[in-house]
């Protein structure tokens, strides 16, 4: 048997309530700590206890980006987990269970698979610990199976933060107990297993992050100020990052009573000078929807983030789909410019979350953000963001200097570009009122025909410079290819990772990814698309939504599609075996 | 200085009814702020939507004419970002009780430092006459017609529960005791409000300025004192032949930006943020 190194999926799985994330996040970290890259992926349904929740690590020396199917070790704390997911287990793989809990025999397992048989419960018992610390114990004995030394480990379990004695004392206990599960394994199962984890030599520091983080973090650099949420999987863990930072950053952070209570604070936060967002689901957006509108005929400066989940209704709250990108192009009853943007990684998220809000100032309008569960809470490892090149441009926010030297000032005076010069409260000479009704240049009320005109050309006129602002949609692969793939949001890793493997058959492919979606580059697209060979589509929902937006703005038909609406994610093997399929049947 | 005249709007015509309750609260707001010295380049005059909310077009202060219902979410984020201005929402009571009810029990629990005012002449104005959640039991309306069967909102009751620490009812046929009401509600450390009974001239042919001048009384004339809140429920719930207008409860309280340690030195929009480093933070993740 030759023994892989650094190059495994470990997947941990059992009951909810029983530490899965943890555990799974503790050995993501270590691995991160140990030089090599790691990228997580859960499943879990929305419940607090019981169900069934996994976690996966898949951990490789080379930068990994996306998820993929396959598992080395399974790590089972009930049946369940052995019964889902032992067809995944690569050809010699192992799991970790509890014989005195768990029947083996009853389950036909494959006999190439290394059963580690662990008495995880005793271990704790004898220990005086909590059932919970199961995880600990099995996480011990993956390390040993890994062959991996278990200071990682300890680093990782105390490295985190010890607020009480208590949480010292429970700290120690579950060392201990990992400590047991590790020499259970050194004593029990010595023979090699098909994967080890060492650490490399250079160990640059990287961190660990979801997108939601990642995206919480280009807030802040963007000088974001204001955040009003209300809580929504997988939108949540955004108000939880940036209230635990809001004395650092001086911000103001906001558990608002509802979501369109949210998105009027954050309209108000950004009328009165300050950069602001607000985050939630689809559900939430609904209940936004007028507020929207109401950035947009006000020309209040505002980031909106949707955290995707599958729909309709409550539609499944845990898991991931791209459902909603029509719902946000068409946002907010009557007609007012916007901006629509969709990362397709942790790291876009970032950099997309920094530049919406220079957006937003410059053309004084509200950008939404597509995210979605899986970007939302998959950790990657990743190297610091760099910021050197990141400037704050607010646009045409007038200084107080500025604004004193103001005569005859009109809010929303008809420009050549569209965009007024904006004032902001407490400034001098400046009063205005800004208005959801239609208004004149001053901001009041005004219903006449030539007025009504002028007002919407001159709001609309910003898209056009929008567009000039906005990059046109990547391109990755060769020029020309035998399949185009096109497709948004946070399928574009598995897609990358998908052309590698077709590139090992022999077919080329490239990959147009539609970031910035509204205002649209139509010229660009069409010329790509009607210069393509075989394009294929791919998204997360039923009716092919982009696809739909790509024909309306270039007339072009992508006839290929690869469509997901099963609640999961995207591999980058279910891309690789679909396009083969397309391929061949020419 | 501040007077009358800066607050004046003179080029904007004011499209509200004649003889509509809504001239006076105008007028007592603007005496108010002239009362206090407010600066109007420091304050915010918010509203959402209906005949009352569309007060801040006729006001020379900042505004923000929103969307229905919403004024005071609004208001929280206007605040929020900079807590040195006055904030003053002016609302109506199909907008505030009805469409934004979440938002007002939320509001009165926060004590931000702002002043609520409702238009309460238990109607819908603007969308011409149904009935409101302040409407009295068997008001007949286009929405009503066989009169309406749901007991009326009691907005003060509700700010008592709720802990708001400035609660008043004023009467638009009083404007001198109106405006100084409103004077002390905006120089409150905290969340104020005051219920105006504002008859509609058009919609409203119960509630009118001759059935309140019947039934309204002082609280100033009589022994009431403003600081208990179990009197002030009793006060509050005296809706019959004879109806109380005045203070009903203050409380001084910190206020919610006072409890943000983060706003101590100065309101955030005057906080720079062209150099944020997330250095510390990125570290945090390694
Ligand atoms: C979301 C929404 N629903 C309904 C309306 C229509 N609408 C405008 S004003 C109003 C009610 C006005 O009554 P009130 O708030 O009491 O204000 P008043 O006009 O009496 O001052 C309604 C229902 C709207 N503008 N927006
Ligand atoms: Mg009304």
């Amino acid at each position: 048997m030759t023994v892989e190194k650094n190059r495994l999926v470990l997947k941990i799985g059992g009951e909810a309530g029983y530490g899965i994330m943890s555990a799974g996040q503790a050995f993501a970290k270590l691995c991160t700590r140990a030089g090599l890259f790691a990228y997580t992926h859960t499943e879990y349904p929305s419940l607090v206890r019981g169900g069934h929740n996994v976690f996966a690590i898949r951990v490789e020396e080379k930068d990994i980006k996306c998820p993929i199917v396959q598992v080395n070790l399974l790590v089972a704390l009930n049946k369940q987990t052995i019964e889902k997911h032992k067809d995944e287990l690569t050809h010699a793989g192992g799991i970790i269970y509890d014989g005195e809990e768990v029947n083996i025999d009853e389950l036909n397992i494959r006999p190439d698979i290394k059963l580690f048989n662990v008495p995880l419960l005793k271990i704790v018992q004898e220990a005086k610990g909590i059932k919970v610390m199961r995880n600990s114990v099995s996480l011990g004995a993956a390390m040993a199976v890994l062959d991996a030394d278990f200071k990682l480990l300890k680093e990782s379990i105390t490295s985190a933060k010890k607020k009480s004695q208590k949480v010292a004392t429970i700290m120690e206990q579950n060392i201990k107990v990992a400590k047991e599960g590790y020499d259970y394994i050194k004593n029990n199962y010595p023979e090699e297993f098909q994967v080890k984890l060492v650490p490399v030599l250079k160990q640059p520091k990287r961190m660990l992050l979801t997108g939601n983080t990642a995206l919480s973090l280009g807030a802040i650099k963007a000088g974001c100020q204001f955040h009003a949420q209300y809580p929504m999987t997988p939108s949540s863990s955004i108000l939880h990052y940036l209230v635990s930072k809001e004395h650092e950053f001086n911000m103001v952070v906001k558990h608002a009573e509802d979501e369109i209570s949210a998105i009027n604070m954050a309209i108000g936060a950004g009328f009165s000078g300050v950069r602001s967002m607000t985050a939630t689901s689809g559900g939430g957006l609904a209940l936004m929807t007028e507020s929207v509108s109401l950035a947009g005929s006000s020309e209040t400066p505002i980031v909106i983030v949707n955290c995707q989940r599958p729909g309709p209704g409550t539609g499944l709250p845990t898991r991931q789909g791209q459902e909603d990108l029509k719902f946000v192009l068409n946002i907010g009853h009557g007609e007012f410019p916007k901006v629509v943007v969709a990362p397709g990684d942790t790291t876009e998220c970032f950099y997309e979350t920094f530049n919406a809000f220079n957006l937003a100032d410059k053309y004084q309008l509200p950008v939404l953000i597509v995210s979605d569960k899986h970007l939302a809470s998959c950790n990657e490892t990743i190297e610091p963001f760099d910021t050197k090149d990141l400037k704050i441009d607010r646009g045409l926010l007038l200084s107080n200097e500025e604004a004193k030297k103001q005569e005859d000032y009109r809010r929303y005076k008809v420009t050549e570009s569209g965009i007024s010069p904006r004032a902001i409260p407490g400034q001098k000479n400046c009063r205005f009122r800004a208005s959801s009704d239609e208004h004149d240049e001053f901001g009041d009320i005004e219903e006449s025909i030539q007025n009504r005109v002028d007002q919407m050309d001159k709001r609309m006129r910003k898209m056009d410079l929008v567009l000039k602002d906005i990059p046109v949609p990547k391109v990755y692969g060769p020029k020309k290819a035998d399949v185009t793939i096109v497709s948004w949001g946070s399928t574009k890793q598995a897609i990358l990772e998908a052309m590698e493997y077709l590139k090992v058959d022999g077919i080329t492919a490239n990959f147009l990814q539609m970031m910035y979606i509204h205002p649209f580059h139509s010229a660009f697209v069409k010329e790509f698309l009607e210069s393509s060979q075989k394009v294929v589509l791919i998204e997360g929902n039923k009716t092919a939504q982009l696809g739909g937006i790509i024909r309306e703005n270039t007339s072009f038909e992508i006839k290929h599609q690869i469509l997901k609406y099963d609640g999961r994610t995207f591999f980058p093997s279910t891309i690789y075996d679909q396009i083969k399929e397309i391929h061949k049947n020419g | 200085m501040v007077d009358l005249h800066d607050l004046n709007r003179p080029g904007v015509k004011c499209t509200w009814c004649p003889g509509c309750g809504d001239h006076a609260m105008l007028s007592a707001l603007k005496k108010a702020l002239v009362m206090i010295k407010q600066d109007p380049e420091k304050t915010v005059v918010a509203s959402g939507v209906g005949c009352s909310s569309n007060l801040p077009h006729w006001i020379n202060t900042y505004g923000f004419h929103g969307v229905h219902g919403r004024g005071l979410p609004l208001a929280y984020g206007i605040k929020s970002a900079n807590h040195e201005l006055k904030v003053i929402i002016t609302a109506g009571d199909g907008d505030t009780y009805g469409e934004g009810t979440g938002h007002y029990i939320h509001a009165l629990r926060r004590n931000v430092d702002m002043t609520f005012i409702c238009h309460d002449n238990q109607i819908y104005g603007l969308t011409q006459g149904q009935a409101s959640p302040t409407s009295l039991k068997g008001t007949i309306s286009k929405s009503t017609p066989y009169g309406a069967i749901e007991e009326p909102f009691n907005p003060l009751m509700h700010a008592l529960i709720a802990d708001a620490t400035f609660v008043a009812r004023a009467y638009a046929g009083n404007l001198v005791q109106m405006a100084e009401i409103f004077a002390q509600a905006i120089a409150h450390k905290g969340f104020s409000i005051v219920d105006v009974f504002q008859p509609c001239v058009s919609f409203n042919k119960v509630n009118t300025f001759d059935w309140f001048k019947e039934r309204v009384y002082k609280l100033e004339d009589t022994k009431y004192k403003p600081n208990n809140k179990f009197k002030a429920m009793e006060k509050a719930l005296e809706l019959g032949d004879k109806i109380p207008i005045g203070i009903f409860y203050k409380e001084e309280k910190p206020s919610y930006h006072d409890k943000l340690p983060q706003l101590k030195n100065s309101p955030l929009v005057k906080k720079k943020i062209d150099n944020v480093s997330i250095k510390k933070v990125m570290e945090e993740l390694f």
